[in-house]
């Protein structure tokens, strides 16, 4: 599905800032991966150089989505192409309807795929039913994208988006940050309800408990720009009893 | 810097220059007294120069010139003109000269309307407390010398008086269809007490218009007007509006404004009773050579009143857009609540927005704030709608829209706003 390889990339405008330092990640359809790492390591980056951001240049390596280049295509073309990134951050967009956005974003990418567009009935019916598994009401839908939500808000609004989207590749940005008990909870069941053959996930996060929820099958452990270690769920359990010390000296060994 | 007394001495002689050997227009007494009133005001005020405060960011040559400069006319290539889909009553004016065969017929229950022309020729009538009174008092604390011109010579235009509550709205429709036209219209509004009506206006106008609507709206009554300036590359024009509130009275007044050479809207609003409000708003958008100034003055002369400026602009290819905008709150006017805002989307580096935004409050217990920003595309949230597949130039439509959208919100009713939203998505798209 997702085929990283030996990625550098540094920022453009302080050009020499060095933030992947060729970092190497395969993740087959269906499985789930998950990475966990050190702030500032650069996760985020990895996530956004992925998704198409400006800002950053890639020097070396490659990135494919079922074995095309990625990173020679539009944000919007990655988005088509089946990527979606829930941002660590969810935007926040004065005077564009949730339900507005929702939609454009829906028929954009079904029209760029040659499908039919939605019908705003249709649209509407999906997007009512989904957004009832979120506990999501219809007031939030008719707000202004994330303008005044909740920072749990605006990570169900994101899984709302991505149910709404049904990408083949999802990358999840520490969408557990910010969570109370109850809506991490909603929130894995929205992940694993989204859980198939033929979607893969890539679950950016600092806390094993996620993990818990989401079940992954590989776990990766990222320092300074690099996979310093892979294993199984039992790492992410390594990690959230001992830090990143240890792993982080057995890297540099 | 060149003397005061000397620059006064080149405006009058500009002015003289102008009128002299130009007779007024014939008519009834109290119009002639007001034509002739006027005209002795361009005289002692001179013409506008770019030397003088409130034009010091739109040069007014092109308004104040004997000769029209000519202009294309402009193909908008079949889209229908605003407002097209709603019932109304319509008073087409071409070029500036009403045309009563393109017109509905002036009959509306609630309203009274005539012909400024008819009109003209009575010996009494109504608007000879409104015609050239407002104009007259808003010549100061500002002068406004295109604006007595305009009262001095106009022939055109309509008397409206509301009475009740008319189901349509009255829709005043400027085509052009010269390259080389030079038009002045004169409306005056009165509602009377309680009564509600909306005016609609649309249209390019004319190669060079100079329009005046004087408003006065009595205690409790409510005007909304909606005016949508476009779509004309090269015509020029400057339109002034006048408006009295009386005692728990409310106005809207909206403009959009879709290309131009040159556009220059100057708003005068009294707030004389208390409890009333006022709410004017604009939405601009140009591409390439476009100059539109936005200058707005309400007094609060009144306790409690409430008043709003809110004027976005988005500018492209070398656009320019001003705004100067000042809310004035007399001693008598405590519990005063003004705000006004005036916001900038420059689409690339050779737009300009120049904005002077004042307050001047004589009042202690009031409150009162402005803001003025320009700004670009936030990158932010372009990446983050391009992240979800939405293309780049929808992205930008779609936030263009967004920052557009505070300032159609203060259109009262959402089928307008809606008519104009999709005009300027339609402009948008165009550009792509
Ligand atoms: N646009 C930028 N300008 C300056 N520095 C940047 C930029 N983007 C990333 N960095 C730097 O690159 C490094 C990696 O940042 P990144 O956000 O990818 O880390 P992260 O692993 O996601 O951290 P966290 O766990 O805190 O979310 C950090 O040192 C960060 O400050
Ligand atoms: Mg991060």
């Amino acid at each position: 599905m997702l085929e990283i390889n030996n990625l550098h990339a540094e920022l453009e405008e302080d050009s020499g800032v060095k933030i992947l330092k060729g970092l190497s990640l395969t993740i087959k359809p269906g499985e789930v991966h998950a990475i966990m790492g050190p702030n500032g390591s650069g996760k985020s980056t990895l996530s956004y150089v992925l998704s198409g951001r400006d800002g950053y240049e890639v020097t070396e390596g490659s990135a494919t989505l079922e074995g095309v280049d990625l990173l020679e295509m539009e944000p919007e073309e990655r988005a088509a192409a089946g990527l979606f990134l829930a941002f660590q951050y969810p935007v926040e967009i004065p005077g564009v309807g949730n339900m507005t956005f929702l939609r454009t974003a829906v028929n954009a990418q079904r029209k760029a795929r040659g499908e039919e567009e939605l019908s705003a009935g249709e649209f509407l019916k999906v997007v009512r039913a989904k957004a009832k598994e979120l506990q999501i009401d219809a007031e939030m839908l008719k707000r202004p994208v994330n303008v005044g939500f909740s920072g749990g808000e605006k990570k169900r609004n994101e899984i709302l988006q991505m149910a709404m989207l049904e990408p083949k590749m999802c990358i999840l940005d520490e969408t557990d940050s910010g969570l109370d008990v109850d809506a991490m909870k909603l929130v894995s069941d929205g992940v694993n309800a989204l859980r198939d053959a033929g979607r893969s996930f890539l679950v950016i996060t600092h806390y094993q408990r996620l993990l818990n929820h989401i079940q992954p099958d590989v776990v990766h452990i990222m320092s300074e720009g690099r996979i310093i270690k892979t294993g199984g769920p039992e790492l992410a359990l390594e990690v959230e009893e001992n830090g990143y010390a240890d792993l982080m000296a057995e890297a540099q060994a | 810097m060149m003397p005061r007394a000397k620059l006064k001495a080149q405006k009058v002689e500009a002015a003289n220059a102008l009128l002299d050997g130009r007779a007024l227009p014939q008519g009834g007494a109290w119009i002639t007294r007001a034509r002739s009133d006027a005209e002795q005001r361009v005289r002692d005020m001179g013409l506008p120069t770019k030397r003088d405060e409130y034009w010091r960011y739109t040069d007014p040559r092109r308004l104040t010139s004997a000769d029209v400069v000519a202009g294309a006319l402009h193909d908008t290539q079949g889209e229908a003109p605003a407002f097209d889909a709603f019932d109304r009553v319509k008073l087409v004016f071409v070029d500036g000269v009403f045309d009563a065969d393109a017109s509905d017929p002036m009959a509306l229950d609630g309203v009274e309307i005539c012909q400024l022309s008819q009109a003209a020729m009575t010996d009494l009538h109504w608007a000879r407390d409104i015609y050239g009174a407002l104009e007259a008092r808003g010549q100061s604390p500002v002068e406004r010398p295109l604006a007595s011109l305009n009262t001095a010579y106009a022939t055109e235009g309509v008397l409206i008086r509301v009475t009740g509550k008319p189901a349509k709205p009255i829709s005043l429709i400027y085509q052009r269809k010269s390259e080389t036209s030079d038009a002045m219209v004169h409306h005056v509004i009165r509602v009377e007490s309680g009564a509600e009506a909306t005016i609609l206006e649309n249209g390019p106008f004319a190669t060079r218009f100079n329009q005046v609507m004087e408003v006065d709206i009595a205690d409790g009554g409510t005007l909304h007007h909606i005016r949508a300036q476009g779509r004309d590359h090269e015509r020029a024009g400057s339109a002034h509006f006048f408006a009295r509130l009386g005692a728990g009275s409310h106005l809207k007044s909206f403009t959009l404004t879709a290309n131009g050479a040159l556009i220059r809207n100057d708003s005068v609003i009294w707030l004389d009773g208390g409890e009333g409000s006022a709410h004017v708003a604009g939405a601009t958008v140009g591409d390439g050579a476009f100059h539109h100034d936005d200058t707005v003055f309400i007094t609060h002369g009144a306790p409690r009143c409430e008043s709003r400026q809110v004027f976005k602009k988005v500018l492209r290819h070398g656009a320019v857009g001003v705004f100067q905008g000042k809310i004035l709150v007399d001693q008598i006017a405590q519990l005063t609540d003004g705000y006004q805002i005036s916001q900038s989307l420059l689409l690339d580096e050779d737009a300009q927005f120049l904005a002077k935004p004042e307050l001047e409050i004589y009042a202690d217990d009031v409150k009162c704030s402005h803001g003025s920003t320009s700004g670009e595309i936030d990158s932010n949230q372009l990446f983050y709608l391009r992240a979800r597949g939405v293309p780049e130039d929808t992205a930008k439509t779609l936030l263009v829209l967004a920052f557009l959208a505070e300032a159609l919100d203060e259109i009262a009713d959402p089928a307008y706003a809606e008519d104009l939203r999709a005009r300027l998505e339609a402009w948008f798209e165009r550009r792509g």
